[in-house]
């Protein structure tokens, strides 16, 4: 995955360069927003990663910019503001995602995964497959090997979203405002209960686990012999 | 600024002199007005008089003859403070009256009303000045005309009176308006004055000043105690705000402290790989939790000031608490406590959604830590906890009850300030920050925050829990519409 990061402070900068390419992206960088919104608008990345208060220009004119001249590359705004109207300021200006700093590495890095595949037509589907997992979204109907699962509403836009990421690490924040639409963290952690109820119904009966949690990230569903 | 020009530039004495503008217009105006119609009055009298007179003259004229009027004529010109009288004949010749000269004119035209003539009279000693008198010139049968006039210096001696008492009514207003623009104004200036130097010394620090009131409750008490009523809120909020940043320099401090030497003792150890693993791993957990914290103070902090930007919109409360509840139940549950959630299908506030939500689940964190009985008894009551939406026609209510220990009374306004943990909670993780979170946010949606002991009022089958409990309930104002009535929300959830 490509990925170009516009961010002033040359530390973080050089941090996450180096953690996106452990992580197996490449990843380019432009120190100012001039810079920054020449590169994204010349060259094709997969994800942007852009700072709100950059030099030379604003994270967000660099965003609606792009957006005017129809280059539709998924944003992830990093902001130090992190304020509920300045999330919503970001998205309008045509950002994808929003993330306040300071931030888990971890965290960016499922975010901008699950960004950069918004871009293929998932919607289309209808069907979503884990191994022997199948889950119908029109039918909301759940089978594991043939065998029919009851879900609540909840539980089922639950295993929606994560079979809908299959493969890539989603964070307890990421499921927090897509599936319950908050964006605050509880003190409790809730999810996991949540997590460990849905592994009741998905896993439990069955030989192998495909609900997977990804120590210090969130979790995962996979069939871990493909 | 000099003391004069400061006086002469004082609220009062624009008033005093708008006053004295008005009550001398005033005062003008009546004095016209009266002097108009006495002259009126005066004038219509004068002409009735002659009118009559020429009338009684006409009369005794018929009856006796010439004779008969000469010498009436003559006997009344010859009275003290006697009308004008001259008889004349049709060539011009005076036969009677009291008139020495007269210019010949004045008999050209008879009169059918009297009219305003300018005379002199002759006393003893010369000529006096002008007169002025009403005259009427009427025809008697025969060709004779009869002169009959009136002189006007009663009329003219009242609008002297009139105009007398003008000017000097004008002088004593001027002298009175003078002398109560020095009284008011410099009365005014004093307590302006003494407002001035008490603000004075507040803005140079001393926050405990107040206003003097002097209890008289004319306006200047009002605003006393409205600006006294402020400059207390003021201190109040100062105060608080000290006592905020006192606690963050000790709550963000604490484990900042605790993580600079975690670092550092493991910088001074054996430098194995799996010390400074655990200690990175501890270090990035309370990083962590120090950036909650600090995210929870901005929050607060945000909510507070009211600011602009969040978005308020008309809600169901009870969409709102199910929502949460249904986050939250699997965690009540694996705690093994008792859920219980009660909602009407439709209770409108106006508000934020996110914001109640976490303010929700905040008071739901508290409950899941406290809601175990005070009792160690193992067969006592389970612990449990309930949310409860009640509507009526003033507000809407949100209860989260548990059937833990409580809160003492006395505590309770200590708990909504931030950082405020109680003793029996130190052991619990948290950052002190939950209820001052809500109480914000009731403060934003100006709903009432109240804290009470369940007791009375969490009860199961009749069963009444041991524990004290704590209960605390939001009561947001109801939602009206533009004719007061009751707000029922579109796409409200239909009873089950």
């Amino acid at each position: 995955m490509k990925i170009l990061i516009i961010e002033d402070d040359q530390e973080a900068a050089r941090y996450l360069v180096k953690a996106l390419t452990e992580a197996g992206h490449v990843a380019d960088h432009a120190a100012d927003g001039d810079t920054g919104a020449h590169k994204a608008l010349v060259y094709d990345y997969d994800v942007l990663i852009v700072d709100r208060m950059l030099p030379k220009r604003d994270g967000l004119s660099i965003i609606e910019d792009l957006r005017e001249r129809d280059k539709q590359t998924p944003v992830m705004i990093l902001s130090a503001l992190g304020q509920v109207d300045d999330r919503v300021k970001g998205l309008r200006a045509g950002g994808d995602d929003y993330l306040p700093k300071p931030y888990a590495f971890s965290e960016l890095l499922a975010r901008i995964e699950v960004l950069a595949r918004r871009r293929k037509p998932e919607d289309v589907e209808t069907i979503y497959t884990v191994g022997d997992l199948e889950l119908d979204r029109l039918s909301h109907t759940v089978t594991r090997a043939g065998q029919n699962i009851i879900l609540q509403p909840r539980e089922f836009r639950l295993l929606e979203y994560l079979m809908r990421h299959a493969g890539h690490v989603v964070t307890r924040t990421m499921l927090l405002e897509n599936v319950w639409d908050y964006h605050f963290d509880p003190q409790t952690n809730v999810i996991d209960v949540h997590m460990s109820r849905l592994r009741g119904k998905v896993d439990k009966e069955f030989d192998k686990p495909l609900l997977h949690t990804v120590r210090g990230a969130g979790y995962v569903i996979r069939d871990d012999d493909r | 600024m000099t003391t004069i020009g400061k006086f002469f530039r004082t609220t009062a004495i624009k008033l005093s002199l708008i006053y004295l503008a008005v009550f001398a217009g005033f005062a003008v105006f009546l004095v016209l007005y009266l002097n108009t119609t006495t002259t009126t009055l005066l004038t219509r009298q004068l002409n009735e008089t002659v009118n009559a007179e020429i009338k009684g003259l006409a009369e005794q004229y018929g009856q006796r003859g010439l004779p008969g009027l000469v010498a009436l004529v003559e006997r009344r010109s010859r009275q003290p403070g006697a009308n004008l009288y001259l008889l004349v004949n049709d060539s011009g010749n005076v036969l009677a009256g009291n008139i020495a000269r007269i210019s010949p004119t004045l008999f050209e035209n008879v009169d059918s009303e009297p009219r305003e003539i300018r005379y002199r009279l002759i006393e003893e000693g010369g000529v006096a000045a002008g007169h002025t008198a009403v005259v009427r010139v009427f025809e008697l049968r025969g060709g004779y005309k009869i002169l009959v006039g009136r002189d006007l210096g009663e009329r003219e001696a009242l609008q002297g009176v009139v105009h007398e008492t003008f000017f000097i009514a004008g002088a004593l207003l001027v002298v009175l308006g003078l002398i109560s623009w020095v009284f008011v104004s410099s009365r005014v200036l004093k307590r302006i004055d003494a407002v001035s130097n008490t603000t004075q010394s507040i803005i140079s620090g001393d926050l405990s000043r107040r206003l003097l009131i002097t209890g008289s409750g004319d306006e200047f008490d009002r605003l006393a105690i409205s600006l006294n009523a402020m400059l207390g809120r003021i201190e109040e909020l100062m105060h608080g705000l000290k006592e905020v940043s006192d606690n963050i320099a000790h709550d963000l401090k604490t484990p900042l402290t605790r993580l600079r030497s975690r670092v550092e003792s493991a910088l001074a150890g054996n430098g194995e790989s799996e010390t400074y693993r655990e200690t990175l791993e501890m270090t990035i957990n309370e990083a962590d939790q120090l950036i909650k914290t600090f995210n929870a103070l901005l929050l607060i902090a945000r909510v507070e000031a009211k600011a602009p930007g969040e978005v308020m919109s008309d809600l169901n409360l009870s969409q709102i608490v199910e929502d949460v509840a249904e986050l939250y139940e699997p965690m009540v549950e694996e705690q093994g406590m008792v859920f219980v959630v009660n909602t009407p299908p439709n209770a409108p506030v106006h508000g934020n959604r996110e914001l109640i939500s976490q303010a929700l689940a905040n008071l739901l964190d508290n409950a899941l830590k406290y809601a175990q009985p005070s009792t160690d008894d193992p067969n006592g009551p389970e612990p449990k906890i309930m949310i409860s939406v009640t509507k009526n026609a003033d507000e809407t209510v949100l209860v989260v009850a548990d059937n833990g220990s409580g809160i003492d009374e006395d505590a309770r306004t200590k708990v909504l300030q931030r950082f405020t943990r109680l003793d029996g909670s130190r052991s619990q993780p948290g950052s002190g920050l939950g209820l001052s979170l809500v109480s914000a946010v009731a403060g934003l949606h100006n709903a009432k925050i109240d804290l009470q002991h369940t007791h009375p009022s969490l009860k199961d089958g009749g069963d009444t829990y041991p524990g004290r409990g704590l209960s605390i309930s939001l009561r947001f104002p109801a939602l009206q519409d533009m004719k007061g009535k009751n707000v029922e929300l579109a796409g409200a959830k239909q009873p089950a």
